[in-house]
């Protein structure tokens, strides 16, 4: 074990590691609406929406992220009228092509996540709300969404461990997020097990705060 | 079209290979998935505390740990951990290992923290009096878990191993980065050479879907199988 390397590669990992941070909330907030809209879109009678819906989720969902990260980078260059568009500012920055990527991403498994919460909704407290007579609109807003984000908070938590796991996908993109570099600093110094132990503890080290956050709020939104 | 033909002028036998290959990775992957999960399911389930502690840090750092970080680790450091153990035993020489043999490790490694939380979580749900019945009856211990508990912990596995079964087929997409040649890396060739990306990683995502629809398909009736007399 080459301790000084673990030592030397630390605060560069680290600095990584903020990389890493900015891509997974970014696209997890923006994966979040998505989510929000295409569960709401799951729940439409109309046949048409519905079955958009799945596809998108069904689709995104049913192939890999690094797929899905490529076609978005190398592969929308290609289109000449999205070259001259305003949209090629965002575009040819794989920064954004990695969030637009993951926020696509994770919105198809929140999107099914939020659905099943909101099917799971006991029709009692709809009807509660109905019989004070209190609009639709606001039932929805005021009653739905937050027992259905309630009721989503264990299975959301592991979605963002697994977006966590995710971003290291950036650095197939040019990105020197936590892998990237993890990865740069292997390939110069032939020393993968002590850049592993770094890089590994800092994911981990994340992955447990973000464990902790969930279960605090759990407990405190629980009824 | 003519970009997916068969024979030197297209795409089309290349991607098929291909295609082969990402199939024979997943299933290498999964069945040595299989076999971490025979030895550290046990572990979980032990009554020593030093053996859950085992288990358990294997699964929490593998699922806790971006899955190209694994796939790193077996590229830069698998050679050289076969050389060290070769050279324990007098032998000298440089050896390297294909990129099939590695990339399947590492993805079956991940899949066996995956298949173990799975095995454990059926092993769990069966009933107890199953296991005094067994007993009762004075089956022997191998007995007992060959002919009554693993049955059933099949049928209650079943669901959530295809999930895994999903994991894994998306997660040899992350191999094309060590060179082995599946359907990530023949289309990032193909897209080099034809300037064409986005046709090539888009068939790419079609022969994803494919592959995970078909198999979705031959699990559910393999569910169905499983499930007589439920």
């Amino acid at each position: 074990m080459d301790i000084e390397l673990m030592i030397n590669s630390f605060p560069k990992l680290l600095n990584a590691a903020v990389v890493t941070l900015k891509l997974l909330s970014v696209s997890l907030i923006v994966g979040l609406f998505i989510g929000l809209l295409f569960a709401i879109l799951r729940l439409s009678k109309n046949v048409f929406i519905n079955k958009f819906a799945y596809g998108y989720s069904y689709v995104f969902r049913g192939t890999p992220l690094l797929v899905q990260i490529f076609i978005i980078y190398f592969g929308l260059g290609q289109i000449e009228s999205l070259r001259t568009s305003f949209l090629w500012v965002i575009l040819k920055e794989p920064y954004w092509c990695a969030i637009i990527a993951f926020a696509l991403n994770t919105g198809a498994y929140t999107s099914e996540i939020l659905r099943s919460a909101f099917q799971t909704i006991k029709p009692g407290i709809i009807e509660a709300g109905q019989s004070l007579g209190i609009s639709t609109k606001i039932i929805f807003y005021k009653i739905q969404i937050p027992i259905a984000i309630r009721q989503s908070l264990p299975a959301y938590g592991n979605e963002i461990i697994l977006m966590l796991k995710g971003t290291s996908l950036a650095s197939t993109v040019t990105l020197m997020d936590l892998t990237g570099v993890a990865k740069y600093i292997i390939s110069t110094t032939f020393k993968p097990i002590e850049v592993f132990v770094v890089a590994g503890g800092i994911y981990l080290f994340i992955t447990f705060i973000i464990h902790n956050i969930i279960k605090y709020l759990e407990k405190r939104y629980s009824f | 079209m003519e970009l997916l033909a068969f024979g030197d002028t297209g795409w089309g036998d290349e991607l098929f290979r291909a295609t082969l290959m990402t199939i024979a990775v997943s299933i290498t992957a999964m069945l040595i998935g299989f076999s971490f999960a025979a030895i550290f399911t046990p572990l979980k389930l032990s009554k020593f505390k030093s053996l859950n502690l085992i288990a358990n840090i294997y699964t929490t750092v593998i699922r806790g740990v971006p899955e190209l970080l694994v796939i790193y680790l077996f590229f830069f450091g698998g050679s050289g951990a076969i050389m060290f153990v070769a050279s324990m035993f007098g032998y000298n020489e440089y050896i390297e290992i294909n990129a099939f043999v590695t990339g399947s490790f590492a993805i079956g490694i991940i899949s066996g923290a995956y298949s173990t939380e799975v095995f454990r979580g059926a092993i769990q749900s069966i009933d107890k009096g199953q296991f005094e019945a067994a007993k009762v009856l004075g089956f022997s211990k191998f007995k007992q878990f060959y002919k009554i508990i693993f049955p059933q912990m099949l049928r209650l596995a079943i669901p959530n191993l295809s999930n895994v079964w999903q994991i894994t087929l998306k997660d040899t997409s992350l191999i094309s980065v060590t060179g082995l040649v599946e359907i990530m890396r023949q289309s990032y060739i193909a897209a080099g050479s034809t300037r064409d990306p986005l046709f090539f990683y888009s068939f790419a995502a079609v022969l994803y879907l494919l592959l995970t629809f078909l198999s979705m398909k031959l699990i559910n009736k393999l569910e169905v199988k499983y499930s007589r007399g439920y």
